[in-house]
């Protein structure tokens, strides 16, 4: 635990030293950066030792702060989740080196080194804090945190308004998880959280709901993820890979260790949570494909993800409800190991993504094009992310949304119809994986394949070594899961029995089994490709000259010629026109031999921009109005206010 | 195990292209023309594999992934399904999602190589593919999870396992029927066959998928239409083992079994082909949700 802390310290004060140094030197961001690598490495020692020790490790100060003691402990739980974070926080500061450096960001990159480390540290307080007071310290530094990582670019107005609303809704999420807290203390006594299984379902209903409330709004389940696509596409890339790789996590953390505490948990939670899961999982990736901003549409595909965790932990929820260990532990053991493989694959998308901006200058997905020639390494690592997001083998992906899948069909095990209908699941992650892998087909075929679209693509060049570096462990991660599944496995099964109770251990050996299979599947998958691959090389190697490609017959084609990504995922969204409501900007055309037209489509979020916007600019009005008819300059109506209070105040006197 | 996987690879590699050749006859006759012999597929894959490449310079090294992955694909998922009563040679439990994700695999490449090109024909036969089959692929699982239901296993080989014979007699019959077209409907628009996708249209700007392979030439190509060919009796296996769930007990009537069965869907879908027109581009996705609700009366069907 001694190892843990020390990784908190280092990392959250890896900034401070480098304020005492030169603006634009290159000694604060390496001494940071050197900082934050140690705090990971004693991290991943702590980590490490404290599961070899069978996951149990308390730390205890007496502390003078109402609410007990300063309680930390590290179980399997935090450590799945702690495992990412560490590995996340390294790569960001070492990319940051390359993205980011001082000498070209005077105004703010100490700023950034800062708020970056402290970040990195809070999670890590928070992820082991058994503390409510200590837990709510942490969430806070964080969520402050991540507000000056958003803003880092505040002289952009965009920017500025980004951080505004995760300001916002990060209070809003703190306020409701101030009364849950507060609540949670009434049911059992203390601050210190209490153990798992240990409080009953009565009176839980407030505590699950304020939570879901307060953690939904930080992990981004849908109507709630209102701050999350601004945001994402403001922060700085590595910025943006730490938020959505882990912070948003901290929201699932949350939820998954609330549900721990109650031994009986009411069949609706499960049902809210895949409900919630499959609006946000298909939603999510619906309005991902309609953007044309890179970094919003990772993001948007942050809360595709969260939705496939819900959906995870919605099935273990029922499984507990109902006594059903394979459906609970799958569930569960499946939303865990997608909450680290969501942390990978998106960290590396986003880096690659920040790869691409650095090279081009442009988020817009539509100006870059043929960009794998001239960046072949940040194409690969692209490459790999978006197949492993699209949950295909045999990346990391496959293996939690397998394990959901399979979740998914053991509900039809029980007999009760309310579980049977949890099968639903299978067909929402279906539908999901589908459109995600319609919208890489697009980021990834749009952007680094087919001609240049823009000069600046043209001229486009390979990361520097740092960020190149950086992305590597990501890289080898994703494949790491993706290919020996079964070494993830004791893991996923320690963090299962921490959370559901050791009755499932026997189930969950055999349900984990098939793990082989699937990872053997991915060596015979890679070792047959590669070796048809090979053959074709060879024969290959005879071809004539590359000509133009084949253009109907065209002999002059352009780059601006080719597909676009507003025309690849035109007909989707014209499928969930429903709910996106893309605006287009067209001009018709009516003569034979037009003039130059543009046409352009924007897709506004629809909670955000449609509803809350809208909503509460309405209740702003109507209280202008209201307090201008109240407060309307006559002096016989503030008389009258005058008598009415003193006639209620009497009324009140004489009754009690 | 070692020779139940040679009968299955056998059975694929040799007969796969065999089925194209009985697609093309069923439609000749049916427009009164004699149409080409039935084992042309081989020697057009085999002129394939003796021609040469014709690389354009836009394209990279993706171009050449999307006919490896596409061949790679069907021939590990033939693995995991039964063809007909000859059980899958590796099955473990919940290779069904594996199955699906596969293929999934395979479009990914399919669609990436085709935006390689940089021509906007293969653009647009990129979108309609990856757009369809986002349509295709909840159909597909509701299929699955109520056989899943009715097997009460999770790997492919329980899934279609000799339970079905009694399953066509048992209350359960009408949900498999149902499943049964849903199936049918979903194997055409995979193997881009009419009424969905024409794979012999004469205009780029109607094709789906055959716009997507326009610019691959040689082996290659040979690779894709052998990949296509061996994709179509993989998921046909599935159509067949649920149609004729017979198990004989010798395997040599048993191979019999499923591949006559197999002819027979090729008859059909040369029928079908033949007496059917293309339907127009913005009908397929109303065809399709229709599909997928059926598949989801069959599963309210068993579950109760």
């Amino acid at each position: 635990m001694i190892w843990c802390i020390a990784a908190a310290l280092l990392l959250s004060l890896s900034g401070v030293p480098g304020l005492f140094l030169r603006r634009d030197g290159r000694g604060g961001e390496g001494l940071a950066c050197l900082l934050v690598l140690v705090g990971v490495v004693c991290g991943f020692v702590g980590v490490g030792a404290g599961l070899w020790r069978g996951g149990e490790d308390l730390f205890t100060l007496p502390w003078s702060v109402p609410g007990g003691e300063l309680a930390l402990r590290l179980d399997p739980l935090s450590a799945i989740f702690l495992l990412p974070v560490l590995l996340i926080a390294g790569c960001g500061a070492v990319y940051g080196l390359g993205y980011w450096p001082q000498r070209e960001h005077r105004d703010n990159g100490r700023q950034f080194r800062l708020f970056f480390g402290a970040i990195a540290g809070a999670i890590v307080i928070l992820l082991t804090a058994r503390n409510a007071i200590l837990f709510l310290f942490a969430w806070e530094i964080m969520a402050l945190s991540s507000y000056f990582l958003i803003v880092t670019e505040g002289e952009k107005e965009e920017t500025r308004r980004a951080g505004f609303i995760y300001l916002i809704a990060t209070h809003t999420g703190t306020l409701a998880l101030f009364a849950m807290f507060v609540l949670l203390e009434q049911a059992s006594g203390s601050f210190l959280f209490p153990a798992a299984a240990s409080l009953p379902a009565a009176g839980a209903t407030a505590v699950f709901l304020l939570g879901l409330f307060g953690f939904g709004l930080k992990a981004g389940l849908m109507p709630l993820h209102i701050w999350l696509p601004g945001a994402h596409a403001a922060a700085p890339s590595h910025a943006s890979a730490l938020m959505s790789g882990v912070m948003i996590k901290t929201g699932i953390y949350g939820l998954v260790r609330l549900t721990s505490f109650y031994s009986e948990i009411p069949p609706w939670w499960g049902g809210t949570l895949l409900a919630l899961g499959a609006v946000s999982g298909i939603f999510g990736v619906a309005f991902a494909i309609a953007q044309h901003d890179i970094k919003r549409l990772l993001a948007y595909h942050s809360v595709e993800n969260i939705g496939i965790i819900a959906l995870g932990l919605g099935l273990a929820l029922l499984g507990r409800s109902f006594d059903l260990p394979a459906l609970a532990l799958l569930g569960i053991a499946g939303a865990l190991l997608h909450v680290v493989n969501h942390g990978l694959f998106k960290a590396l998308l986003f880096l690659s993504a920040g790869s691409m901006i650095h090279a081009t200058g442009s988020r817009d997905i539509d100006s870059y094009g043929g960009l794998l020639k001239r960046q072949p390494w940040t194409g690969i690592c692209f490459l790999v992310g978006a197949v492993a997001i699209c949950g295909l083998p045999p990346f990391n992906g496959f293996i939690s949304e397998w394990l959901i899948y399979l979740g998914a069909l053991r509900a039809l095990d029980s007999g009760a119809l309310t579980v049977q209908m949890a099968v639903l699941a299978a067909p929402a992650l279906a539908l999901i994986g589908a459109l995600a892998l319609a919208c890489f087909v697009k980021v990834f075929g749009i952007a680094f394949l087919g001609e240049a679209r823009s000069a600046a693509a043209a001229e486009a060049h390979e990361a520097p070594a740092s960020m190149r570096l950086a992305m590597a462990p990501l890289l080898v991660a994703c494949v790491w899961i993706g290919l020996l599944p079964f070494t993830v496995a004791p893991l996923l099964r320690q963090a299962a029995l921490a959370w559901g109770g050791q009755e499932g251990a026997a189930a969950i050996t055999t349900i984990l089994a098939p793990l082989l299979w699937v990872g053997l599947y991915g060596w015979l998958l890679l070792a047959l490709v590669a070796l048809v691959a090979w053959w074709l090389r060879r024969r290959a190697r005879r071809a004539p000259p590359p000509e133009a490609t084949w253009g109907c017959g065209y002999l002059f084609p352009r780059a601006s010629m080719q597909y676009t990504a507003s025309s690849f995922a035109d007909g989707l969204v014209e499928l969930f026109r429903f709910g996106l409501r893309t605006e287009r900007h067209a001009v018709h055309l009516d003569q034979l031999f037009p003039e130059p037209r543009a046409f352009h489509s924007h897709t506004p979020d629809s909670v955000l921009d449609r509803l809350l916007f809208p909503g509460f600019r309405g209740i702003a009005r109507g209280f202008t109005w209201l307090r201008a008819r109240v407060q309307n300059g006559l002096v016989a109506v503030y008389l009258f206010y005058v008598a009415l209070t003193l006639f209620v105040l009497l009324l009140l006197l004489t009754t009690y | 195990m070692a020779s139940r996987l040679l009968l299955h690879l056998v059975l694929l590699l040799c007969c796969a292209p065999l089925l194209q050749g009985v697609i093309v006859k069923t439609k000749a006759l049916f427009a009164g023309r004699v149409g080409a012999p039935l084992l042309q597929p081989y020697r057009d894959l085999a002129r394939l594999f003796r021609k040469g490449f014709v690389f354009s310079r836009t394209t990279t090294w993706v171009f050449r992934a999307g006919p490896v992955v596409g061949l790679t694909v069907p021939l590990l998922a033939a693995l995991l399904i039964p063809f007909g009563a000859l059980p899958a040679p590796l099955s473990f439990e919940g290779d069904l999602i594996l199955f699906v994700y596969l293929f999934a695999l395979a479009r990914f490449f399919t669609a990436a190589a085709a935006l390689d090109t940089g021509s906007s024909f293969e653009g647009m036969g990129a979108a309609r593919e990856v757009t369809f089959s986002c349509l295709a692929e909840p159909t597909l699982l509701f299929a699955l999870i109520v056989l899943a239901k009715l097997s009460g296993g999770l790997s492919l080989n329980s899934l279609l396992g000799p339970h079905l014979t009694t399953a066509w007699r048992g209350p359960y019959a009408a949900a498999l029927g149902l499943i049964l077209v849903c199936l049918l409907v979903v194997l055409l628009v995979e193997n881009s066959r009419i009424p969905f996708d024409d794979p012999n249209t004469h205009l780029e700007l109607t094709m789906i998928h055959e716009v997507m392979v326009l610019d691959h030439s040689g082996p290659a190509f040979g690779m894709i239409l052998y990949g296509a060919a061996l994709k179509l009796m993989v998921l046909g296996a599935l159509v067949v083992r649920l149609a004729l769930p017979w198990q004989t007990g010798s395997w040599f009537f048993d191979a019999l079994v499923f591949v006559g069965g197999q002819l027979l869907l090729a008859v059909l879908i040369g029928v079908v082909e033949s007496i059917m027109a293309r339907l127009r581009l913005v009908r397929i996705p109303q065809i399709l949700i229709g599909t997928t609700l059926i598949s989801i009366f069959a599963l309210v069907l068993v579950l109760r």
